[in-house]
Formats: C-alpha cells, structure tokens, sequence
C-alpha cells in the first residue's frame, strides 16, 4: 500500500473518537444484518485553509475543520443514507437504524466484495497545511504579489489566493476491514485586472496538485501562474467581438480538455447510462468519435487533482478507456451502477463529503495524443477560432448538447493566427461533436490542476487534457453576426 | 415551545464563545452557528430511490486584534472545538496584515428589532409519507403524454434550521426557519432524440406548496414542449427571457453593484451610481420584511438591520451594496448588504407572457440557459440557451443548440417591458423581460 496512509487514517479518526476497529465492524454487522444488498460507513476529519492577498495585503485567512460520518444502505436500485458530524457510537447506530428503513423484505443480493491491500502509491500522505510555517505561506504570497506587479504598468489590481487540504478519509464496506487514505490538495490561483484607457479587463491563473505546498515553489510555478492571467489580461484588451455562427475550431492543448469532460465525460458516467437518461446510452461499441479520438479516465496518475488511489468506496481507481479510436467503450461506475449494470466497478465512486452520497464521478479525463504538429493543425485552417483558454462549461446530459466559455480565443486567417477576439460560448452536441474531430495534436497536455466539477450539488476536483485539436463544425456564440 | 429553548441554548454557545475571544486576545469578534435538519426522498419509476437523513451543523467565528483580522470553522460544536477554533483563529490573524478598513460595523447600525418574519413552518411529513407524495407527483408526470419515456424522478425535501449570529459589542439573535421543495424531471423521446425538463415549487410553509400532481404535470408538460427542437441560422433578434431565468439577468447586476466588485474595480458598472443603467420605466426595490418570503431576513451577514430599499428608480441607479468594509474602502456607508440582497423585486408592466410574446412579435423566447459565458468586468455576455421560435405572437418550434450574446449595459438599456408572470421561487422575483435585440449563434 499504502498502508502507511490507512494506519494514519485510523489514527487521524478512530483515536480523537475513542473507537476501536472492532467496534466499526460491529456498526457494519448490524448494517448488514438487516435485507440490504450492501453498505457502508465513510468517516472523513478534514482540515482546509485559505489565504488571501489583495490590495497588497494578507487581508484574508481562515482554517476549517469538518468531521463526521456517512452511513449508506443499498437495497437494489434503492438508498438509504444518513449521516453525523459527531463520530460516535451512538450516533452510529442511529445512522444505522434510519437507513434500515430502505431495506426490503425477504432476499437479498449481497456480493462478496474482493479485498484489496495494496495500492501504489499516488501522492504522499502529508500535511500541507504544515509544509510551510505561517510567516513563509504570507511571506511567500507577498513575494508573488510583488512580482506579479513590476510585469505591467498597466496592473490595478492583484489578488492572490493559496489553499490547502488534508483530508483523512476510512471506509468499511463489509465486516472485517477497513480501507483508508489520507489525501493532500493544495490550489493557488492569481488574478489581476488591468487597465488601460477607456478599456478594463481580468486575467486568471492557478495551479494545484495532490502535494504539498512546496509544490508551488518548484519551477517557479507561482510566478509563472501570474504571468499567465497577466498575459491573459493584456490580450483581451486588444479583443474585438467574437465571430457568430458554425465554423472550424482548433482548441488548445490542456485545459480546453474540459470539452471532453462536459460533451462526452458526463455522458459516459455509469448511473446516467443504467438508467437510460443519457445521450450515450446503450451506445457501446458504437462509433461516437473520429478514428482519431482515444479518451481514457485515470484516476491513477501520480499527484494529480484528479487522482486518488482508491474511490471514496474503497475501490481501487484505474484508467478505464471510454473511447477507442473513436468507438465507445465502456462507462464509469461506482459499485451500486456497476451492479445493477452486471459489470466492475471501475474506481468512479466519489463524493464530496460524508454529508453526500457517492455516484460514478470522473477522476483525470483526457485525450491521448495523436500525430500532427500544432502548427500544421493552424496551418490547415482558412477561416475560424483558436480558443485556447476556457472558462467553466455545462452539459445537458439527456439532450447531449454542452457549452464551454472560451476567455481567450484568436481569429484564424489563411491558416496564421490574427486578432484576439472577447470570450464567447462554444455550443455544441456531445455524441456528434467528436466525430468533428479531423487533426489530433501530437502535444497532449493535462491542466495546470483547477478543475473542479459539479454533479447534482456535489463538488469533486478534477483534472482534463488534451492535445491541440480541430473539429471542424463548431457553433461559436459571439456578438459579430 | 421546544425551539425557542433550543435557540436559547445556541445563543449562549455564541455568547460563550465570543468570551473565549475575548480571553484569548482578540480586541472584537463575530461568530455565526447553524443546525440544520432535514429529510429527503426521490422516487423513481414509481417507487422509492433515496431516502437521505440530513443533520449538520457548524460554527464559525472571526476575530481582530486591531486592524488584523482571521477567521475560523468547525463542524464540531462541543467546548473543547470551540477553544480550538477560536486560537485557529487568533493564530491566523496574527499573521493577517493590518488592514485599516477592517471591524465590525458601527453599533448604531446594528438592529435592534427583531420582527417574526414567519420563516419557521415545520413540515412534520414521515418519510413513507413523503414518498407516497414523490410517487404521486413522478405518476402525474409520467402519466401526462405517451412520449414521456423516462423519468430522473421526483423528491420531496424538508429542512429546519436554526440561525445563531452575535459579535463583541453586544449583538445576538437567533431564530428559526424552514425550506421544503417538491420537484420532478422527466424525459420525453421523439424519434430516438431524448429532451429533459423539470418544475418544482419550493416554500417556507409546506401548505403553499404547488400540488404534487400539478409540479409533474408541468414538468411533462415542459419536456413535451421541447421535443423536436433545432437550430436557428445565425441572425440578430428581439429576445425574451422567460421568467423563471429572468433573474439571471437581475444577479449579474447585483454583482456589478457590489461594493467587493466596485472596491475592485471589477465591475462594468463602476461609476455608474446616479446614472441612467436602465430605460426609465424599470423600477427595482428590495423587500426584506416580506413574511414567509424566501429571501426575507431582519439583519444582514452582520447584523446590521435591513430596510427596503430603491436600488433602481425611473431607470437611475440609487445605490451601491454595501458591507461594512467595501463601505468602508469606498468612503460610503453600509447598505446592509453584507449577504446581498433580500428578496429583490423588478416592478412589472401589465402584460403576461402570452402578451408580451405579442410585443416582439417575431424572435426567441429562452426558457433555459446553459454555461456561465458573463465576464463581470466588461459586461460581454454569451450564454447557451434552447426555447422557442416566435412569429405573430405565437410560438412555432422548439430551438436548441444556439448561444445567445450581448452586452449587460446595452442588454439593460434595452429592456422593452418585464411581464407580471413573476416567478417567486428564490430571492430575486422577476417576469419575463424583453429585449429589443441581441446576436443569435446557431447552426
């Protein structure tokens, strides 16, 4: 294992609560005791900060502890679920009792779970929070502020955030064992707003990792964040309106990866699909994409945001392949999907706390890299946009259709990138906008490690990537009709 | 009355924690607790899905020494937590820089009267109950039109909490409140192409609720309607923002006139107070005392009392919205803004959306919106969106897929009328707003 991280777990959770392993298991008999299929008990202590500047100043800092314990029974298609902020015996079996409720009568379909040691190990289980003192986290902010703002006169405003997280999570889902993991996440973002005449623009960059905030120290990732949103900024005060209309679109390698998540991630998630409410339903073995399109969710890359080693199930993650040069493959389960859909679980079950119940979630999705050179990509382009940074996007799941808000994006004419042009929504339809694809890039790339997806109320974190790509019919909703 | 006790009892974990400040060093402080109960179910395909228990809790606290401030959480409310997120607190102020602007409000501006605003209406439904009145609700849906195909299902939802908020000079009030919601989302397919839609009512006291039977109508009802949908050619249009997203329109100016935005500079709206944002027959007001309303609250964030309030009058922006410290930073006053608004309302012409759909007589009724596609600074907005065609008054087909853009400051200017079919599901209430013309990307 990382049975360096589950020992840390029970110690994080089970020693402040005065529980003994043997008394979980007792919850988990009487959990199970009852005509549920499964269940399960998920104990998380997590501890988080942030830090602002702004103004110049450390104006902002605030620490946060949230503790508690869901309680799951699953009965067929069915859920019965409560949870605690104490982490207790009594409440436990409080929990227990509410949840019984959704149990049925007479047979039950209890699976024999396979029990899993040993996992690799995807980021260490240190403190963040503790990986630099107080003084060099606001020392280090100030330091960053004061670069960021010698780039450009014309900077009025910068605003740096720095957060961190450790989470210690443990999970039993069956009588004699527990699974655990103690799972670090640190994000620091830049912002500025630059002026310039009559003109005003903003200009956003971040970074995270599943590591410590050391992380941001290497390669000088913090002050190349600030140079980004900086860099940013100062291009869209150049931006005239956007085209309007359907036209041929080449999107930037890495963070534009967020199309691959709203078009066809969400889609491709296990629950949607076992219940037929998805555009990709019953469409396995199907083409969905161009020849050129491989796209895989891996949840097992080292220190990614997106990473974990096992699921907030206890099942270990890996990297399913969702579509095969342009053929649909499979989906992305949590164990209650994969059951009711007869197949495995694939390491998809996340939730955002014990407050919430888990569901098949994406983990690091992207696109594998296919042969062309970027250049030759723009190149082949007479007429249309380069977005190569996006904002936030959605997806209608049942209609298929998604959008996703480019915040920096070129005119692309006879094949040379001309002028920055204001961010608009790119609008397309999930199950036909692969099949768009015609050039792959041969410079895949993940994010800087930002994402953060919501699902149902649920906010998980998340990563995506890409190569460079075309798809050559894409609606573009600027205002230049 | 039990809940009366318990909020007493809260209080005095306010009061005590506010002493533990004190003690520690901290020169001021504030601190807020919450504990909410709550009981969900979802029925799917005629029976039972979830059934979720919800019991959370919280408390937070900020402390100041001087000038400096920091700020504290915890789920876990027992005295020996308390102690520890209070030195959480003092620990990250001393690191925290001396901001001038930074304190609680000025005490005068505190309220001191606390009205029953009739927030607490608890809804005793067992769970079997509740998902009797799920099934009841999703049957209606599904039984509504035979291309209704599929269902996400109905739920019932009920929530009570408590509200416990006190600072250092002396203010301290909690009170009681509930939230229940009954919704539903169904697909309907026509020709293997599936479309999705949902309604749901969500209230104060379970009783003014809409019924179960007609939320699943009005949900099949709404899916039905968008079956068939296509694109249109790219093209400018007159454009109505149907009700029930209307309100979009409303926050994004929120935003814009927000002291933190202002302070900023990241608003497109800076320098706009006393000048003319909208057509002069637009009026908007804030109603904070309406009882049972959803956005209704005595004091804002931090204690300070609400009024009602003109933001907009004959189209010229009134006021900023303030808290006590982007006041301070603009040299104004608070607003008592310090959580936004309460209950925010647009005065609406007296035509209904069947008429105003006769105004434009030609062009795009929306009825949802997709992506976030607002840039805050400049006011460039760009949004999905699918609705309807309209020609004559009378609507034609189903569209989907097409973005829909403008700019919020030519968007506002160009406000032709807001109908009186005011949704008041949330704290901006609003009717469907007509705009002269903004740029229509499609296929």
């Amino acid at each position: 294992m990382d049975n360096s991280a589950l020992k840390l777990a029970k110690q994080a959770i089970l020693v402040p609560a005065g529980l003994q392993e043997s008394n979980i298991y007792r919850v988990m008999d009487q959990l199970l005791d009852g005509a549920v299929d499964n269940g399960d008990i998920y104990f998380q202590s997590s501890h988080y900060e942030s830090w602002v500047l702004e103004d110049g100043i450390i104006k902002e800092g605030s620490h946060n502890i949230e503790q508690g314990a869901g309680v799951r029974a699953l009965c067929g298609e069915k859920t019965g679920f409560a949870y605690s902020d104490k982490i207790d015996l009594t409440e436990l079996l409080a929990a227990v009792s509410n949840v019984q409720a959704i149990a049925r009568q007479g047979q039950t379909a209890r699976l024999a779970l396979p029990t899993h040691n040993t996992y690799p190990q995807l980021y260490a289980p240190a403190n963040p929070l503790k990986s630099l003192s107080d003084q060099e986290k606001v020392d280090f902010l100030r330091r960053i502020d004061t670069e960021t703002r010698k780039l450009d006169p014309r900077i009025e405003q910068v605003i740096i955030s720095l957060v961190g997280v450790q989470d210690h999570i443990l999970i039993a889902n069956q009588g004699d064992s527990l699974a655990g993991d103690v799972r670090p996440l640190v994000r620091m973002n830049v912002s500025v707003i630059v002026a310039d005449k009559d003109r005003r623009e903003q200009g956003s960059m971040g970074g995270g990792a599943r590591a410590d905030y050391t992380y941001f120290l290497e390669q000088d990732r913090a002050i190349g964040y600030a140079r980004e949103a900086v860099r940013m900024a100062l291009v869209n005060l150049d931006a005239v309106p956007a085209p309007a209309g359907s036209m041929t679109v080449v999107l930037g390698s890495g963070w534009p990866g967020i199309l691959l998540h709203e078009a066809i991630g969400h889609g491709l998630e296990g629950d949607f699909n076992r219940k037929g409410t998805s555009a990709f339903s019953g469409r396995v073995g199907e083409r969905v994409a161009s020849p050129l399109c491989t796209v895989v969710d891996d949840g097992t890359l080292q220190g990614r945001r997106g990473s974990l080693p096992i699921d907030d199930e206890g099942t270990p993650t890996q990297c399913t392949t969702l579509i095969e040069n342009g053929i649909l493959k499979g989906y992305m389960q949590d164990r209650l999907n994969a059951r009711l859909m007869g197949v495995q679980p694939t390491g998809n079950g996340r939730r955002e706390s014990y407050a919430h119940t888990p569901m098949p979630r994406m983990t690091n999705t992207y696109m594998l890299a296919g042969e062309s050179y970027p250049e030759e990509i723009l190149q082949s382009v007479k007429n249309g946009l380069y977005a190569k940074n996006f904002g936030g996007g959605q997806v209608d799941i049942t209609s298929g259709k998604f959008v996703f808000s480019a915040s920096e994006a070129y005119l692309i004419e006879n094949g040379k990138i001309t002028r920055p042009v204001k961010g608009a929504t790119l609008i397309g339809n999930g199950p036909d906008v692969l099949t768009r694809v015609s050039m792959v890039g041969n410079d895949l790339a993940l994010d800087s490690g930002v994402g953060t997806c919501g699902k149902e109320g649920q906010s998980v974190p998340v990563g995506v990537g890409q190569p460079t790509l075309k798809i050559d019919a894409l609606t573009v909703g600027g205002t230049n009709v | 009355m039990q809940t009366q006790e318990e909020i007493s009892r809260l209080e005095m974990t306010i009061h005590d924690l506010l002493l533990e400040a004190k003690k520690q060093g901290a020169s001021a402080a504030d601190a807020g607790l919450s504990i909410d109960t709550g009981l969900s179910v979802n029925a799917r395909l005629g029976d039972v899905e979830t059934v979720e228990h919800h019991c959370s809790q919280g408390l937070g606290v900020t402390v100041y020494f001087g000038q400096q401030k920091g700020s504290a959480s915890s789920t876990d409310l027992s005295a020996q937590s308390i102690k520890e997120t209070v030195t959480a607190a003092c620990t990250i102020a001393r690191y925290a820089s001396e901001d001038p602007y930074a304190g609680l409000p000025e005490s005068e501006m505190l309220a001191t009267e606390f009205k029953d605003l009739g927030l607490y209406h608890p809804w005793n439904i067992s769970a079997k109950d509740a998902i009797e009145l799920a099934i009841s609700c999703e049957d209606s849906a599904r039984q509504y039109h035979a291309d209704i195909s599929n269902s996400e299902g109905a739920s019932v939802d009920t929530y009570q909490g408590i509200r416990i908020f006190g600072n250092s000079l002396g203010f301290l009030n909690g009170y009681a409140s509930t939230r229940h919601s009954i919704s539903c989302s169904v697909i309907g397919d026509r020709d293997g192409n599936m479309e999705r839609d949902y309604w749901y009512s969500v209230a104060r006291n379970a009783d003014a609720l809409e019924s179960a039977e007609f939320i699943g109508k009005k949900a099949a009802q709404r899916t039905i309607q968008r079956l068939g949908g296509r694109s249109l050619s790219t093209r400018k249009s007159p454009i109505i923002y149907s009700a029930e997203i209307a309100s979009g329109l409303l926050s994004s100016l929120l935003g814009a006139i927000s002291g933190g935005s202002l302070y900023r500079k990241s608003s497109f709206l800076l320098d706009s107070l006393d000048t003319q944002i909208f057509p002069d027959f637009i009026n908007i007001f804030e109603q904070p005392h309406l009882p049972g309303a959803l956005g209704s609250a005595c004091y804002d964030a931090e204690g300070i009392s609400t009024k009602a309030n003109k933001i907009v009058t004959d189209g010229i922006l009134n006021t900023y919205l303030l808290s006590t410290y982007s006041a301070r930073k603009l040299a104004m006053k608070s607003t008592g803004h310090a959580a936004g608004v309460h209950n925010l309302c647009i005065n609406s012409g007296n035509q209904d959306l069947a008429q105003l759909l006769k105004t434009m007589d030609t062009g795009l009724l929306v009825t949802e919106l997709m992506g976030q596609g607002v840039n805050p600074v400049t006011g460039d907005y760009s949004r999905g969106a699918s609705g309807f065609w309209v020609e004559q008054g009378e609507i034609q087909y189903p569209v989907q897929e097409i973005t829909i853009a403008g700019n919020l400051k030519d968007m506002y200017q160009q406000i032709l009328a807001v109908g009186n079919d005011i949704d008041e599901r949330g704290n901006i209430r609003t009717g469907s707003i007509l705009i002269e013309e903004m740029a229509i990307a499609g296929e």
